[in-house]
């Protein structure tokens, strides 16, 4: 209300300053001396008149009740203490590495499924795993996009994910655009980092390479109840697993969840979640050294479900977490095993399941304990198994691939976590063991993660 | 799932249908701004608590009740200066309701009312997990409460033109309560001015600076870091230079540490509500300052 009045003040000091410097340099002549006697005349009447009606204005606001402080008195850090992010955009950095020992050193072939690219183990040893550097932000009032790069220890950097998603769309409706996880099942939105055990399920490693990512579009739609209701759909490329290879120019793969969910009683949580992805394959190379081509469908549905609780749902010093998630999948069509080279080729019909079940307990602040067990079956039909070839190997429905995993991890804070684990992992043909061991860190640098659930 | 989608639909359909409700939903991120909001609003409202005092308001993960209901809200309270950082951004991006979103007008931030303390001049993660807004525990002094009510009760007329009437009247009997609370509390207060103590989390600053008490330590050694046994026993070395009259925590919190100072430096440990509903007797904002005072000057008696 004051400044127009100060800046005209301001203003008029400052251009009457050089009057008077004038006055000291150069000898003024009477004109001009009564030409700023005239100036400074009027500047006094315009001054007067402004004094007049501030001194008006002082004593109507006065007269008014005083307005309360507090609804004025707006600290400067809260005004952006409003988009509740101390950075813009909100860059993290996640670190993680392991150390590994394996019995047995055998390819990690397992029986009944062809595997995707990198779901191969950990690397022996000491290792670095991928770095990952997100970054997120409001885009505008309408848009929030995130980008997860992967940075792999010998170099390159990867897409994780890289999505804008609406913020502004009625009547609890969403979409999400770009590369992202795939909403479907429990564990597979989860960034590595977060899962509470060093390595995907084995339904996971098996019938989505560890983890669904593509690249397309994503509805999604709340219903107004108090009992959490969420649909939605996916309509994506199709290039990962167990989609992918030749002509990508359609969309591939689609994918549907319905998720349920609500709270237990003092301190429990739950949701249930039915999903199905349908992708298209078109010669599909796998990870093995030579490979072997698919040509062909996919059907996956999930039944996934995960329970916390935690005493008064304060999960500070104790809680528990259970999850499980059933896997079926139907594919048909064909495959070609070496395909640049001998090339062996039968159709296929494959009817797999799996499912893993695990139960992490925080038995004190920073320190949880946890154990899982995974377990797969298929059921294929192969009309040309040659032998010595894949195709023998995704003839052979003789063996439940199964592990049984147990960990323990340490977290100083939010920030830091370390893990030991053991696994028994029976996952190769005839149910071969390979007791594995690992450590591993994970450190989070730079902005505050989000919760998870 | 056609029968689900059947269903989805229907459901859809049901909620365009449906007469729009009377009462304003409010999504109050911690039990203290439920509280104040059913002060407040009154009939108009209908007030849903995100977090209890039992429950460590810095740990809450986006649960599926709290995106249900979060989706629904015609606004939200929170605490802000980033207090809700772990867990508010998720539900925003899982909830699907432009209206509440931080940045719009249904999204209402206590802190922006109140004059924060300890604004970190560095921000260090090796500081612990510290708020670069400063302490968000605002709640614990009366006087917070006062200059949240008016903004909140702004915000309520706001949002709601329609009962903005009824908002300010229920604010201005509310205020008349409270300032004569507080004096009440002023005087019952005197008692505790310049009492030492130790606190298991650095929650209670603005009831400090109200009380004028001092906090010579804390039990966790950097905010948000747990206490380990040999922080305790760097406090309890403290505390023989330094002594303090009592050790306090909050409800929400483990009380094994606090019993543990309490035992070896022979003073007492007080369980405090830390908000509203957080022990017996706390079933509103005045009961929580009630209570709060009783448990420190029965503490100052020496009763333990």
């Amino acid at each position: 209300m004051f400044k127009p009045t100060l800046v005209a003040l301001g203003v008029a000091a400052m251009l009457s300053a050089p009057a008077y410097a004038a006055d000291n340099s150069t000898p003024p002549s009477s004109k001009d001396l009564e030409q700023i006697r005239q100036e400074m005349q009027q500047l006094k009447q315009s001054y007067e008149q402004r004094l007049q009606s501030l001194e008006q204005r002082l004593q109507a606001a006065e007269a008014a009740p005083p307005p309360a402080p507090v609804a004025d008195a707006t600290p400067p850090a809260a005004a952006s203490a409003q988009s509740g992010n101390a950075f813009n955009p909100k860059i993290s950095l996640i670190m993680n590495g392991t150390y590994a020992h394996f019995s047995n050193n055998t390819p990690a072939v397992v029986p009944g499924y062809l595997l995707g690219d990198e779901t191969g183990f950990t690397e022996a040893g000491l290792s670095l795993g991928e770095t990952e550097l997100a970054i997120e932000a409001n885009v505008d009032d309408k848009f929030h996009g995130w980008a997860a790069l992967s940075v792999a220890p010998e170099g390159g950097i990867g897409v994780e994910e890289a999505y804008i998603n609406t913020l502004a769309l009625p009547a609890g409706f969403a979409v999400k655009m770009g590369r992202f996880f795939s909403d479907i099942g429990y564990q597979n939105h989860q960034h590595a980092h977060a899962w509470d055990f060093v390595d995907a399920p084995l339904v996971y490693r098996t019938m989505l390479g560890n983890q669904l990512g593509d690249d397309g579009v994503q509805v999604r739609w709340i219903a107004p109840t108090d009992l959490l209701l969420e649909l939605g759909s996916e309509l994506t490329r199709g290039d990962a697993f167990p989609s992918g290879g030749d002509n990508r120019s359609n969309i591939k793969a689609w994918t549907a969840f319905a998720h349920l969910g609500g709270d237990a009683g003092e301190g429990g949580s739950w949701r249930v979640g039915l999903s199905h992805l349908r992708g298209n394959a078109e010669n599909r190379a796998d990870s093995a050294d030579i490979t072997t081509n698919f040509t062909g469908r996919s059907n996956l549905t999930i039944l996934d479900t995960v329970y916390k609780w935690a005493p008064q749902g304060n999960p500070s010093v104790t809680n528990f977490v259970a999850q499980a998630e059933f896997f079926y999948r139907k594919e048909n069509g064909s495959l070609v095993y070496d395909p640049d080279g001998s090339a062996n080729s039968s159709n296929y019909n494959g009817n797999q399941r799996g499912f893993y079940v695990q139960g992490v307990y925080q038995f004190m602040p920073r320190w949880r304990a946890g154990v899982r067990y995974d377990w797969l079956s298929a059921d294929n039909t192969l009309d040309n198994p040659v032998a010595g070839t894949s195709l023998e190997t995704m003839a052979d429905n003789s063996g439940h691939p199964q592990r049984y995993s147990a960990m323990v991890d340490f977290s100083n804070s939010e920030f830091s976590r370390f893990r030991l684990q053991f696994s028994r992992d029976q996952s190769r043909p005839n149910q071969d063991v390979d007791n594995q061991v690992f450590l591993q860190y994970i450190f989070s640098l730079g902005s505050h993660p989000a919760h998870q659930f | 799932m056609k029968k689900i989608f059947a269903l989805s639909i229907a459901l859809m359909a049901s909620s365009f249908t449906l007469p729009a409700q009377a009462a304003l939903k409010v999504f109050a991120c911690e039990p203290e701004w439920a509280a104040l909001s059913k002060e407040l609003g009154g009939a108009n409202v209908d007030v849903y608590a995100a977090t209890t005092a039992l429950q460590d308001v810095h740990k809450i993960q986006p649960r599926p009740s709290l995106i249900a209901k979060y989706r629904q809200a015609d606004l939200v309270v929170c605490t802000g200066a980033e207090l809700e950082v772990g867990w508010l951004p998720p539900l925003a991006e899982k909830g699907n309701n432009p209206k509440v979103n931080p940045g719009t007008p249904g999204y209402f931030e206590a802190s922006r009312f109140i004059s924060m303390m300890e604004v970190p001049s560095r921000l260090d993660r090796s500081d612990g997990d510290v708020h670069a807004y400063g302490n968000p525990h605002v709640q614990t002094a009366p006087d917070s409460i006062a200059a949240v009510a008016k903004g909140l009760a702004d915000k309520f007329a706001e949002v709601d033109a329609a009962h903005a009437a009824d908002y300010k009247s229920r604010y201005q009997q509310f205020n008349t309560k409270w300032t004569a609370a507080m004096q009440k509390w002023a005087i019952k207060g005197k008692p505790l001015n310049g009492t030492a103590v130790v606190s298991s989390h650095k929650g209670w600053s603005y009831m400090y600076r109200w009380l004028g008490m001092q906090e010579v330590a804390t039990l966790e050694p950097k905010p948000g870091i747990p206490p380990s046994a040999a922080h305790l026993e760097d406090v309890l070395a403290t505390l023989k230079a330094k002594p303090a009259k009592m050790v306090v925590f909050a409800a929400y919190q483990d009380r094994r540490p606090a019993d543990w100072l309490s035992e070896h430096a022979n003073i007492p440990a007080v369980e405090l509500p830390f908000s509203v509903g957080g022990v017996a007797g706390t079933d509103d904002l005045f009961g929580l300052f009630d209570v709060t005072l009783d448990r420190l000057l029965a503490a100052l008696q020496g009763k333990k």
